[in-house]
């Protein structure tokens, strides 16, 4: 212990001065962890988590799988329109595979479609391709608008925060199925003329609209709750007394404190987006033929599943690894980022 | 830590900090740095089903007056609850006050706003009680020094990183651990950081809110002492805020008690300590854990019982729900904060029938337990 009058003796130690500070008072108490960030801890964390790293295996092999969906087409062989089934005779008079199996061949890796005769490998490819699309535009969408919603309520408080909470409520408080249901026909004839050819985009843009729409609460109410315990804390506090602006405050004090739960969050909405897109283009609300579709496979599946169950089970198969996947990354994201799961 | 510390003031012996632009309307010495008169805080409690109506306040801060002199320490004393933490929000201006006056250095800074707080941000700075609290999880050691130089926009000579470097040894830590974060550092040396950030500006004014209360007791004397030696040798003012007369006696040249949002007494160190005239600082100071237990030489004052809310206070003197010298007069009157008969100048006390102004002991010890007192009954009646 430094004693006052001894560090009186040598007045100067205050002035940047090696000789005096580094030994001083506690530099026994230097602590063993190496020096590792937060997020090099997280980091740690997550890598003994191995249910966590095979999800994110599988989950980067659905994106890859969707990103590179043109490169798989080439390499293959076929695409997601040419009616091989028709074209080369591998469906019976009733438009169903004659080959067993649904026309599993060594042509047809997971056989045909029934009727059209697409290649059903093709199919779910493209399909994965574009429910994915929606779904993270849908994503980001709603967690950016999400974030500042709930940045702006937590931060500013009072008033502001009681009215925008209100809001929030009012937009969850929808049904969200129903209003998917009514709307879509609605927000599609805002871009159609009566009688006019549909573009491309306006499908995909409805889609991402209305989800979008009823989406961004959660993650809002979520960044919102954070914000109100963090603005309180005495770092955000010390920021304030250096003269530090709202906006400063947000990005350098605030936001790095809720990057996990964004991340999380984020983890855990594209999956529900995922199966929503799917379940509207399923109800015919979403994607048209013949744009390929993951939920468009399961309308087509469920009208053939009697005679042959094999056109749902690819979907179906790879709908229930991409969500369990994508949801059990999502715990193992919050485990690793959670402090308390230190060890 | 004994009473041959000398703690004249400071700025006799204090160099001159290295940094430029340290001089200023303070460097004089012993003229009046900080001045607050009437300071109030209250809190609006809001009632009412749908429609929100202001039902009552919080008075956490009621008429407060004090002035800090450059270079001085005023420790501010209480129990929990009494309003201290609020005063130093107030004075840092974290909080908005609901009446009064705050002069910082001749300029009336009550309700400035934070552009207008600008030019005076850098010279008021504040330490924090709650070391994990007041430490940014995410940010490196490096980062939380360096940002109020970052927010000012000042750049020292060499950058800022290295005068991050030449705080953090000031402060006794390891300028190598310049890249580490919060989470790798102990209580003590959390709070080593914390002082390091107040230090970064070189401010005149320093408000330490409690802080030492959540370290160890055995860190606790090396803080002190940290700090003690920021505030002799850069000669910082400092407000410093505890709740028990312990930790303030080596510390501050000047004291002042609060109780339930007000001052009860404030003077210079060695007369509150040996000449105490209000009976809330009589107790206190005989529940400071430094009374020798076997020195049956000084008084015994049991207080026990809750300060009462501050949404209601007791009418006249707010002391007088636990007072044991307290009379009709108590409950009309408020008594005001005067320099009472017998005291030196700078020894005010508020209080209409005062102790004598003598810390030995009495003839009967006082306790003002309730509880206490209904058990020695019941013992008494049982043989
Ligand atoms: N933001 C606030 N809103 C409402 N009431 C508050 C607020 N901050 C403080 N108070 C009230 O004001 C009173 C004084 O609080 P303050 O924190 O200043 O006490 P303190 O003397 O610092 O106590 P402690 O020793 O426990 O830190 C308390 O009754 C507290 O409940
Ligand atoms: S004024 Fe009365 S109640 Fe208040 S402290 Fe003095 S004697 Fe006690
Ligand atoms: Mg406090």
């Amino acid at each position: 212990m430094t004693s006052p009058s001894q560090a009186a003796t040598n007045a100067d130690s205050l002035t940047p001065e090696p000789a005096a500070g580094s030994g001083g008072p506690d530099a026994k108490g230097t602590p063993a962890l190496a020096g590792r960030t937060p997020r090099q801890l997280a980091w740690l964390r997550f890598k003994r988590d191995r249910v966590g790293i095979i999800c994110a295996i599988v989950v980067v092999f659905f994106i890859l799988v969707a990103a590179a969906a043109p490169l798989i087409s080439a390499l293959y062989g076929k695409n997601a329109y040419d009616l091989y089934g028709q074209d080369d005779g591998l469906l019976n008079s009733y438009g169903l595979p004659i080959a067993p199996n649904g026309g599993i061949s060594g042509q047809h890796w997971f056989g045909i479609e029934p009727q059209l005769g697409r290649d059903v490998f093709m199919l779910l490819v493209y399909g994965i391709r574009t429910s994915l699309l929606i779904a993270l535009a849908v994503t980001v969408l709603a967690v950016g608008v999400g974030v500042l919603f709930g940045l702006t309520q937590g931060y500013l408080g009072g008033r502001t925060d009681y009215f925008m909470g209100r809001f929030s409520d009012f937009m969850l408080s929808f049904p969200q199925q129903l209003f998917f249901i009514a709307f879509s026909p609605v927000a599609i004839s805002l871009f159609v003329g009566v009688g006019d050819p549909e573009s491309w985009w306006v499908r995909p843009l409805v889609l991402i609209g209305v989800q979008f729409l009823l989406g961004w609460m959660s993650i809002g109410r979520l960044v919102r709750a954070q914000v109100l315990s963090l603005r309180e804390r005495e770092f955000v506090e010390a920021a304030r007394i250096s003269g530090a602006s709202s906006w400063r405050i947000i990005r350098k004090e605030l936001l790095p404190n809720i990057w996990s739960t964004i991340l999380v969050q984020s983890t855990l909405m594209l999956p529900v987006f995922v199966t929503a897109e799917a379940g509207l283009s399923f109800l015919g609300v979403g994607i048209l033929p013949p744009t390929p579709d993951w939920g468009l496979m399961f309308q087509t599946g469920a009208t053939f599943y009697k005679s042959d169950i094999t056109f749902m089970f690819f979907p179906g198969i790879a709908m229930v690894i991409f969500v369990v996947a994508f949801n059990l990354l999502g715990d193992s994201v919050r485990d690793a980022l959670d402090p308390k799961t230190l060890r | 830590m004994s009473e041959q510390v000398t703690l004249d003031q400071p700025e006799d012996t204090a160099p001159e900090p290295a940094k430029d632009g340290a001089s200023g309307a303070g460097a004089g010495g012993g003229e009046t740095l900080l001045e607050v008169s009437g300071l109030q805080k209250y809190f609006p409690i809001h009632g009412g089903f749908i429609v929100k109506r202001r039902v009552g306040d919080v008075r956490a801060v009621d008429g407060v007056d004090f002035s800090i002199a450059a270079g001085e320490s005023l420790g501010m004393v209480g129990e929990s609850g009494c309003g201290k933490s609020t005063t130093g929000r107030l004075v840092t201006r974290l909080l908005e006050p609901t009446g009064g006056k705050i002069t910082y250095a001749g300029q009336d800074i009550t309700h400035r706003s934070r552009k207008e707080l600008a030019p005076i941000r850098s010279e008021i700075q504040m330490i924090f009680q709650d070391p994990y609290a007041s430490l940014n999880p995410r940010q490196t050691v490096g980062s939380i020094v360096s940002a109020p130089m970052e927010i000012n926009d000042i750049n020292p000579s060499g950058g800022r990183e290295k005068r991050v470097r030449e705080l953090l040894e000031i402060v006794g830590l390891n300028p190598e651990h310049y890249n580490r974060f919060p989470h790798e550092f102990s209580g003590g040396q959390r709070q080593r950081i914390g002082v390091a950030r107040a230090l970064a500006l070189d401010p005149k004014l320093i408000v330490a809110d409690e802080p030492v209360s959540a370290l160890d007791v055995s860190i606790q004397a090396q803080v002190v002492n940290l700090l003690q030696r920021v505030q002799k040798e850069l000669g910082i003012a400092f407000l410093f805020i505890a709740h028990d007369l312990a930790i303030v006696r080596h510390f501050s040249q000047r004291i002042a008690v609060m109780y339930l949002g007000k001052i009860v007494e404030i003077g210079d160190r060695a007369s509150i300590y040996e000449r105490p005239r209000h009976p809330y600082t009589h107790a206190l100071l005989s529940a400071a854990p430094e009374a020798d237990p076997d020195d049956d030489g000084r008084e015994r004052i049991r207080l026990a019982g809750d300060v009462p809310s501050p949404i209601n206070p007791p009418s006249g003197c707010r002391f007088r729900t636990r007072c044991w010298k307290a009379q009709d007069k108590c409950a009309t009157e408020e008594p005001p904060l005067v320099q009472i008969g017998g005291n030196v100048a700078g020894h005010l006390t508020a209080c209409h029938f005062p102790e004598e102004p003598t810390i030995t002991a009495r003839k009967e010890d006082i306790v003002l337990d309730p509880a206490l007192a209904a058990i020695e009954e019941a013992a008494e009646e049982t043989p």
